[in-house]
This record gives structure tokens, sequence and C-alpha cells, in this order.
């Protein structure tokens, strides 16, 4: 799967794509989700909560682990995607796509800069020898 | 395995519940002879109390079968990292059987359990003994429940010190899983130190956290990585210096039995699982016991009661600065009578040789098989070998169909993706009590699965085919669990 090029990405597998109006929309990446393989739980930090970037924001749980999910950005929860709530297999369908975890308004958009390119992000992941 | 659910003209297994028959009971009551009383009024009854309807031979058979799809030690190799299956000597289901022990009740005064108390106070000097510790409580009834004593006992020697700012416990990453909870659970702030390239904890990030806020240290000893780390004296020194407490998570000691006292490498404290260790039935939820054993430091704080000699006559006692007791009773005494039977039975030289050949029958699988399976650190491992399935996984084959095809080898599955630091973790421990011949089966097997995965992956990804069910939609189990029977709506 070609990693999207509208987007930033961290260090630890995670995505923030800029909307309108100083939001954006954070999710894992395609390759997290494949490590991780089948989601079948999402524990993810309810509208109105504080973020920091880089501290942890929930947990994504699947057949063979729990991990942690670290916001790639600060800012405030403004809504969860309650179809991956629901359904979390859609994470593992369409990663980049209906299976983004949170709406964040973000504080600091200078933190985006700090973030890695899809380029980078794909650096990271063939050094990673997966 | 074999197919041992065959019944004629049943394609699925039915649930008790569901071979009901109305008006069909297992039982004759005698008749009613004291005279007939009125029922009590209906609100009192339900209208109806759905119980299966079934004959009493319908019911044996129905347990026998249910009973003949357990997989175990006593039937097969079962070489579950991490949980040291080994083969449990029937010698100590004989002792623990013993009225004597199986019928005392906790209440009984002290004059009448003497007997009782004296293999308690045997059994704490055996694991001083062997862990080189000076004073062991046995009241913890699980490995994570005297990690959680060994916490409670760092926290309150740093608050008899008046040193209560002390709140942060290391834990490395190739540690039990357990040690952070534990930590968290005892109050502290747990900080991960990450492996080396070798496995081995990294000792300059250690030394980057050896600061003034240090409690301790939670150190699994051979790490999960099946691995003996050669710095352990020092790393216990860097801990020392800095003011914390080092503590041993001992759930690995069958490497260690014999061979290593823990007290001489500079732990403070740790715990042994002795239903893995010393020989009780386990796996499915317990019993278990995991004894904390301390040195000089800690001792005075050990959970209550422990046993204590006086002359002739044994009594508990509580430690000078006890952390208190941990549960109603004694500890689960049914483990403590089957270890101290154990090590009886088997003494120094009979542990020694315990070690001895975990550690060569891990080496043995090592060695015979990291040709075909990678081995992430290549180096003589301790009582399991981690070996990872990424040569597999390159051909489209995961750790998990690989385990999954092992049950139709006939062998049950290794820890799977466990240490989480390895990708496609298959994590294996053999222990002491399995033949070459068995050690042999189980290479053959694991070899020939990876043949298996390159000439035909759809065979080794819909394994298992010859169990009693096949392959289980984990996933949809856990998104939508189903957990217990109900009535089908007519």
């Amino acid at each position: 799967m070609t990693t999207p090029s509208d987007r930033r990405y961290t260090r630890e597998h995670e995505w923030v794509l800029l909307e309108n109006g100083g939001r954006a929309l954070a999710g894992i990446t395609h390759h997290a989700q494949d490590q991780l393989g089948d989601i079948v739980y999402l524990d993810l930090p309810k509208p109105g909560t504080p973020l920091k970037q880089s501290q942890k924001l929930g947990e994504v749980e699947s057949v063979k682990a729990v991990s942690d999910i670290y916001s790639p950005v600060s800012g405030e929860v403004v809504e969860v995607n309650a179809e991956v709530v629901a359904h979390p297999e859609v994470v593992n369908q369409d990663p980049y796509g209906r299976g983004w975890l949170l709406r964040v308004a973000i504080s600091d958009r200078a933190e985006l800069e700090g973030l890695l390119s899809a380029d980078e992000y794909d650096h990271l992941v063939a050094k990673q020898g997966h | 395995m074999e197919k041992v659910w065959q019944e004629p003209g049943d394609s699925r297994r039915h649930l008790l519940m569901e071979r009901s028959v109305a008006g069909r009971v297992g039982c004759s009551l005698p008749g009613l002879d004291v005279p007939e009383q009125p029922m009590p009024s209906a609100g009192l009854l339900r209208e109806e109390l759905r119980l299966p309807e079934v004959t009493e031979p319908e019911v044996v058979r129905y347990f026998t079968l249910l009973s003949q799809l357990n997989f175990s030690v006593d039937t097969h190799f079962y070489p579950l990292g991490s949980c040291t299956m080994k083969y449990n000597p029937k010698v100590g289901e004989a002792v623990a059987s013993l009225p004597g022990f199986a019928q005392l009740h906790p209440r009984q005064p002290d004059a009448t359990t003497q007997g009782a108390l004296e293999l308690m106070h045997r059994l704490q000097t055996s694991l001083a003994d062997i862990t080189g510790m000076t004073g062991v409580s046995l009241a913890p009834m699980a490995g994570a429940h005297g990690e959680l004593a060994g916490t409670l006992m760092v926290r309150a020697y740093h608050h008899s010190r008046g040193e209560a700012h002390r709140k942060k416990v290391l834990v490395p990453d190739s540690a039990h899983g357990t040690n952070p909870a534990s930590a968290a659970m005892g109050g502290f702030h747990v900080v991960a130190i990450p492996s080396d390239r070798q496995g081995n904890m990294d000792l300059e990030a250690l030394r980057k956290e050896a600061t003034a806020d240090l409690a301790g240290m939670m150190f699994t000893l051979p790490n999960t990585l099946g691995l003996f780390d050669p710095n352990v004296a020092e790393i216990c020194d860097i801990v020392h210096q800095a003011g914390g407490m080092v503590y041993c998570d001992g759930a690995n000691m069958n490497a260690l039995l014999g061979r290593v006292k823990l007290g001489e490498l500079g732990f403070d404290v740790a715990h042994l699982n002795l239903h893995k260790t010393f020989s009780t039935p386990h796996g499915g939820g317990g019993p278990g016991a995991g004894p904390v054993c301390a040195g000089p430091t800690l001792s005075p704080f050990l959970p209550s009661p422990v046993v204590l000699k006086e002359g002739s006559r044994h009594k508990l006692g509580r430690p000078p600065k006890s952390i208190g007791k941990l549960g109603g009773f004694h500890g689960n005494f049914g483990v403590l009578v089957r270890a101290l039977a154990y090590i009886s039975l088997l003494g120094g030289q009979g542990m020694r040789e315990i070690s001895l050949n975990a550690v060569i029958n891990a080496n043995y699988l090592l060695s015979r098989l990291k040709d075909v399976y990678h081995l992430p650190y290549d180096r003589r491992c301790m009582h399991e070998v981690v070996l990872c399935a990424r040569n597999q996984r390159a051909v489209g084959v995961k750790g998990l169909d690989v385990a999954k095809r092992l049950l139709d080898y006939g062998f049950h599955a290794p820890t799977m993706y466990f240490p989480l630091i390895v990708e496609e973790a298959l994590m294996v421990e053999p222990t002491e009590t399995e033949s070459r011949e068995t050690l042999d089966a189980f290479i053959q097997a694991l070899r020939e699965i990876d043949r298996e995965a390159r000439e035909n992956p759809d065979l080794v990804r819909g394994a298992p085919h010859s169990t009693p069910i096949s392959r289980l939609d984990e996933a949809t189990a856990a998104r939508h669990p189903d957990l217990r029977w109900r009535a089908q709506e007519q």
C-alpha cells in the first residue's frame, strides 16, 4: 500500500492529516495495522480530552497484543470515530481513510514540522527491516 | 491428535443443554414417605428452572468425552515458553492428598497443626537456601501476587527511611509483562530500559535513569529472550548506588536451580513460582504459589504470616516491619506440600540436574532449528529459546500459522508473539522432562512445517486440520464475544 503524501507521520506509526480550521484527523499507519494483525478493540479518549504530542492517548488491542497509541500532535479531542469503535476491523481495512481514530483541534501547528513525511516514514519502516 | 469426539449421526458437538429431552430424568427419587405439604406461594418459586433433562449415562458420556479433549502435559509435549509446562511427578499428588494435609482447617489451633507448620518451615528454609536469601514468606498465592508483595516491601522500606519520594521503578523491555503491572500496582511510576543488540540490558540507558527518585528495578532473570544477562552484578550495583532495591522475577528459576544464588548476585527480593519450578500441575488458572524471598535489608518487611520455630515448636508469626497479610490464611497449602515433596525427592544434585537438562534441551532445539527459523539473538540460550518466523512470513506464513500447524503434528504450540521486542516470536520452552526422541520429533515437525510453508502455504495457513475443531476466528470471537449458552426461542 502506498503511504499517502498528504499527511505527516510519527516514528511510533501514527499519522496526522490537517483539515480546515485548525483541525486534524489522526490514525495509525498501514504498517502498524499490518504488524498488529486483526484489531479487536480500541481504547480512545473522549471528546474534550487534552492531548500532548508524543504522550500516550489510548490503546489498540489486536489478537496478538495490546499496544499504546501516542498523540502525533498537541491539542484537544473534538470527535472520536464511532465507526472504528463499533467495528475495529475498519482500521485494518482502511487505515488511512475510514479507519481514522480521532479528530483533534490542534494547538500548535508548528509541531507538524517535526514529524516525518511519507518518504521519510517509508524509509524508517524499510530500515527497521520489516 | 486423534479425533476423539465422534458420535454416530452427530456432526457437531451438542452442549448438554442441547441434548435435553423434555421429561427425561437421570435419577429416581424414593416415594413420598412424609405427609404432603402445600407448596409455598407462587411468588417464591420460578415458573421453570432450565436444567438439562438427560439420563445418567448421557451425563457420564458427555463429560467423559469432554475430558478426552484435554490437551495436557500428561498426554502431549507442551513447550509453551515462559510457562515451564514440565511433567509433575504423581508422588506430589499422593502426598498432597494425605488426609493429614488435605483435611486440615486453617483455623485449627497451632498445637494441632504442628506437622503442617513444620512442613512450611522446612520449605521456607529450603527456598532460602536455594535462592541464597535470608527470609521467606509463603503467603503469596501466585507469581504476580509475589511480585506485588515485593513492590510493597520496597515501598515500605523507602517509607521507613523517610524516602517516600522514591517513586520510579525501572523495568527492562525483556521483562515479564507482569513486572511493570506489579510496580504500577505498588504505586510506582514505571520506566522501561531497552535491550541492547545482544539482548542484554542497555547499561548506558540504565545509568541515565539511576537518579535520586529511583525506588528500584524489576529484573526477570533469565529474561524473556531466554538469555542470562552477564552484567547482572553490575546492574545490581548501579541500582544500589542510586539507593534503589533490585527485585528478581524468579519465574524462570528452572534455568538456575542449584547453579546461582540470587542473593549472592545482589538481588534484594525475589519470588519463585512453586507451581512452575517446583511441580504443581498448572495452567488454566491455578492454584499457584509465589513465595517471596528477601535478603537482610528487606526481610523485616516480608508479608505475614511466616512460620517461626521455637525449640521444637512451630508457630505463625509476623516479621517486625511486615507489609501485613496478602490473603485470608497461609497461602495455597497444597502447592507448598507438593513443592517440599519435590525438593526432598530430588535433593541438591537433583536440583542441579533440572537446570542442566532444561538448558541443554533448549539449546538442542536452538542448534537444530536456527538454520530454518531465524534466531534474533544468536547466542547460547538458557531454559527457553526465542525463534522468529521471519523467514516463513516472507513467503506469507505467519508465526501464528506455524503454531496452529504444530497442533496437527500433536504438539502444543509455543508461546507466540512474546516477547514483544521480537517480531513473529515463537518462544519455546522444552523443560527438563522431555526425552531426546520427543525433542527430535518436535524439531522434525517444525522443519516439515517450514517446507510446507514454501510448497503448500495454504495447508499451513488453514491449520489445524486434525483437531476436534479447526481454526477459530479469534478476531470475531474478541470483537463479538458469545460467552454462554442461550435458549433458542422456539
